[in-house]
């Protein structure tokens, strides 16, 4: 078993030991950037590549950088490790107040070295006993599941046992059991609007379907609980987004991995996740209401051109298309042919191109 | 009747005064804000020019006023005064002055200037010009209300009288015009007069503005400035008219003493030399030489080389006033000013200064400011058709530390100021808005602002080097303690040794000593690093209160009393390591530091350092 205070307190003895043997002290860390990121074959996801970024004190930002490193290791071993307490990553931005030279300028700062701490330790925040603040998003379909709480295990069954908003996840998977499921495959949405309008068409049960609700950039315990759907139920995993450069950034996240978090995509990744839609060749197909697309949205879409996750013929050619047609359509502009056209029509015919239905 | 008769008959002199009165644009009239700001610059040059002459601080106040639909301008100076006969003509009969024909560097040249403000009042208002002059305490003021006759260019007296004045002595101007006042603008009589104050440190100057608010540009010496004396012409410029015009009009009765007499830079040697070159005679009268004659000395005139024209007949501002007018109307972290040795266009000598303000409160993101003068007056338009702008356009800022995006005028928190003083300034126009693109002026200002480009990246190579060094100061003096203390707590150790790490980062000197108890002995080793980027040589003292043994290098032992001083010369290449190790009897006293004589303490870290002095 890994043992996360001894793998900090390791970093920390790494920068002591560099004091004392006069090297300047330093931190290396793999470069996070789009263009260090490579497809392992292993795991079929993206991880950071061979780049390495080296943070050290000869400089006033890395210097100050690293001694809030310190000060975060310090905060995590004596606090949260050794008293056994838990805080959120905003909290321990606020935590940072008292830290005066080592006081985080903004929440980014300090998510970012949690992850850099993740890193190095090859560990995840949970470990560190670090939460997110937003909750993880919602399930509903044919799965029975055993949830260990403070209170006591609970056994739900994401159909039956709940409201119409569905089982929310919690933000540590790993107390979540599988117990049983008729489901044939796993449907993950992007907005709430389709995720009620594919419950109330009982999408669910007319195909056997789990409902994810990914709620926009879906959240760590979001992918990871997709990610053990597909894996130790075999299930297999389709995303339905809008028709635009962020939602098409959503599906890589779920499938490969995300750019912040590639040391994790082992964990968090379903590489055998299959975009649904809404394809840009969706838009001309189903001549669907559409938005022309603004300044940013080209600008994320040619950027997207250069990532590496969206390498594949099927994306170049996908977004190629749209920069022609500079148009965009939401996931709800099915609604402008009949409420139920989505469910009766438009999933029915995608999903058996993608050979799920 | 032939044509030519006929023509002859409509041919008729026209007056001076008729021609510009149809011609008003090259006087700077074409427009109402601009006409306004050419009558205050005509009546305060004259102003400046006056107290200069009689040696007086000059104390001048501006007033513009509304007047119904009308502007009153209102110029008042200490100056020396005019005697009450000549007022008249100075201000309403053009082309009536006393500078024209003598050459040297004055602001109003030719005797236009007033009289032509007095002209346009008169007509866009049909009100006469108001003078008030007194020369002295003892005798009264004189007022004069005064129109040019535009026919004949001769002034009309509507009226005057002796009145009495507060002023002992000065004269004041007061035109009605029809103008229009802006202010907040390049273009304004308030950065007009700024720019007046900027080169004139020597002058007072008090604003009031038609909505009674007032600004007063304080003097910022007490001194006057050089008084710029007459010259005779110098040859290299001359025309062949002027030539013979000198000749037939001369006192001399001799070639060679006309030569001396009339023209700067020749003496006996030359003059000998140019009739020798031209074939004449040294004894000849200058009035009986014929047109060839005349011709032979102007080539010879023109072909001998002769040393400058003295520089006498200009004022320049001087780098210090430059300096105190830059800095008392913007407030900058630096100013760079040059001042370039006397040139020579045409015959005409001139020299160009230049100053540059630097950061402050100056505008990081737009084009810098151009500030032109010539002859201490300020250029306010045309800035694109200046000799001037098209030198600053012309060098290559980036190099300076100015960012110059698509070429032309750099942008930055720059103000550059460049002044031509000359006997003769080349305007482009009558106007005297743009000085002419002549190539020795444009090589000339060139040079200075070369001059002053790399005083600026001199300076901002300080500023970097100081900023990083208060960088490094902040990591050393602060977050290194920090984190090692931070360091040492959390892993429950004693807190490590950082002036390896320092002296590293500071590219210093480093001398470390560690020291262990070995067999009842101490065991002392002195660690030596050259983090700095050259060779160090320097001398190694241990003042100890013992003997030492085992000395490793050797070392040379002084006696001082009760204590031993023991010296090593120590010399370590760029990026070398060093130990120098000796063994002492354990004793309790506390061992002093280290001391280092010969290397800048600022380059130490980890040993005291012996100062040289």
């Amino acid at each position: 078993m890994h043992d996360p205070e001894s793998r900090l307190l390791g970093i920390a003895r790494s920068l002591y030991d560099q004091f004392r043997d006069g090297t300047v002290p330093h931190l290396v860390l793999p470069t996070r950037t789009k263009k260090n990121i490579e497809y392992s074959t292993e795991d079929d996801v993206w991880v950071y590549g061979d780049q390495e970024s080296v943070r050290s004190v000869k400089t006033i930002r890395g210097a100050k950088t690293l001694l809030k490193t310190v000060h975060l290791i310090d905060l995590l071993v004596k606090e949260h490790l050794r008293g056994n307490r838990a805080s959120t990553l905003r909290e321990i931005y606020y935590i940072s107040e008292n830290w005066d030279l080592a006081k985080f300028a903004e929440q980014a700062e300090s998510d970012r070295l949690i992850e850099d701490l993740e890193i190095i330790t090859g560990l995840q925040r949970e470990d560190f006993h670090v939460r997110p603040e937003e909750d993880g998003a919602a399930v509903f379909g044919p799965l029975r599941i055993r949830e260990r709480t403070r209170r006591g295990e609970r056994e739900i069954h994401c159909q039956e046992d709940i409201g119409e908003a569905g089982y929310q996840i919690p933000f540590n998977v790993d107390f979540v059991e599988f117990l049983e499921h008729d489901a044939r495959m796993v449907i993950a949405v992007e907005t709430g609007g389709m995720y009620a309008r594919l419950i109330e068409n009982g999408f669910d049960e007319e195909f056997d379907a789990i409902l994810v609700h990914l709620k926009g950039q879906p959240a760590r315990s979001t992918r990871r609980f997709i990610k053990r759907l597909n894996t130790e139920l075999g299930l297999p995993v389709a995303v339905f987004t809008d028709g635009d450069p962020w939602s098409y950034r959503i599906y890589a996240s779920v499938a490969y991995g995300a750019i912040k978090s590639a040391h994790l995509s082992e964990h968090l990744a379903t590489p055998d996740a299959k975009f649904l839609g809404v394809q840009p060749t969706d838009i001309v197909e189903y001549n669907l209401s559409t938005d022309r697309l603004t300044d940013r949205d080209l600008h994320a879409l040619r950027a997207e051109l250069t990532d590496p996750r969206f390498g594949s013929d099927y994306w170049q050619k996908q977004i190629q298309l749209q920069i022609d047609l500079k148009k965009k359509a939401e996931q709800q502009a099915f609604a402008g042919k009949g409420l139920d056209f989505v469910t009766k029509r438009y999933l029915p015919e995608r999903l058996s191109e993608l050979g799920m239905a | 009747m032939d044509t030519a008769e006929e023509l002859a008959k409509q041919q008729r002199s026209i007056s001076v005064a008729e021609f510009f009165e149809k011609n008003r644009q090259i006087l700077g009239f074409d427009s109402a804000p601009r006409a306004l700001i050419t009558c205050v610059k005509e009546a305060v040059d004259n102003s400046l020019d006056a107290c200069e002459d009689a040696g007086i601080l000059p104390d001048i106040f501006v007033q513009i006023r509304r007047a119904g639909e009308l502007y009153r301008v209102i110029v008042e100076d200490n100056g020396p005064g005019i005697v009450p006969s000549e007022i008249p003509k100075v201000f309403a009969k053009l082309l009536y002055g006393s500078r024209f024909h003598v050459l040297r560097q004055s602001r109003g040249q030719q005797g236009i200037g007033i009289s032509a403000a007095v002209l346009y009042s008169q007509l866009t208002t049909g009100k006469p010009a108001r003078i008030t002059s007194r020369t002295s305490p003892e005798r009264p003021a004189r007022y004069v209300e005064v129109m040019i006759n535009t026919a004949k260019n001769e002034p009309e007296i509507i009226r005057e009288e002796d009145i009495d004045w507060e002023r002992p002595r000065g004269t004041r101007v007061e035109l009605d015009i029809e103008g229009s006042y802006v202010r907040g603008r390049r273009q304004s009589v308030y950065s007009y007069l700024k720019n007046v104050a900027i080169v004139n440190p020597h002058a007072r100057i008090t604003f009031v503005e038609p909505d009674g608010s007032t600004e007063k540009f304080e003097r910022a010496t007490e001194l006057l400035p050089k008084r710029a004396y007459e010259i005779k012409p110098h040859p290299s410029g001359i025309e062949l008219g002027e030539l013979t015009k000198m000749l037939r009009y001369t006192e001399r009765r001799k070639l060679s003493s006309f030569l001396k007499e009339s023209f700067s830079s020749i003496g006996n040697i030359a003059a000998q030399e140019i009739i020798q070159n031209s074939g004449l005679d040294p004894s000849m009268d200058p009035r009986s030489l014929d047109y060839d004659q005349s011709k032979r000395l102007f080539e010879a005139l023109r072909r001998i080389k002769l040393k400058s024209p003295p520089v006498d007949c200009l004022s320049p501002i001087g780098e210090d006033l430059i300096r105190s007018g830059l800095a008392k109307e913007y407030r900058v972290d630096f100013i760079a000013t040059v001042s370039r040795p006397v040139s020579v266009y045409s015959g005409n000598p001139f020299v160009v200064e230049a100053g540059m303000g630097f950061g402050g409160e100056l505008d990081r993101n737009g084009r810098v400011e151009i500030l032109r003068f010539a002859n201490r007056v300020p250029l306010i338009y045309q800035q694109g058709a200046c000799a001037i702008t098209h030198a600053i356009e012309g060098v290559s800022w980036k190099g300076y530390g100015l960012d110059q995006p698509g070429g032309g005028l750099p942008v930055g928190p720059a103000v550059i100021l460049v002044h031509v003083a000359s006997t003769n300034i080349p305007f482009t126009s009558e106007s005297k808005d743009a000085i002419a693109d002549i190539p020795e002026m444009l090589t000339e200002i060139d040079l200075a602002l070369k001059e002053i480009g790399r005083k600026l990246r001199r300076f901002l190579a300080i500023q970097e080097t100081l900023s990083e060094r208060r960088e490094k100061e902040e990591i050393i003096g602060r977050i290194l303690p920090r984190m090692a203390d931070k360091l040492a707590d959390m892993l429950g150790l004693e807190r490590p040794d950082i002036s390896r790490v320092v002296a590293r980062i500071m590219g210093n000197v480093l001398v470390r000593r560690e020291i262990e108890q070995e067999d009842g002995r101490l065991r002392v080793c002195i660690e030596i690093e050259n983090n700095t980027s050259s060779q160090r040589s320097f001398k190694l003292h241990e003042i100890l209160p013992v003997e030492a043994e085992d000395l490793d290098p050797p070392a040379r032992r002084v006696d001082m009393g009760d204590r031993y001083d023991y010296q090593w010369r120590i010399a370590i290449r760029a990026g070398e390591r060093m130990a120098v190790r000796y063994m002492i009897k354990n004793h309790l006293q506390r061992m002093p530091e280290a001391v280092v004589e010969g290397l800048e303490p600022e380059i130490v870290t980890g040993a005291r350092v012996l100062s040289d002095a």
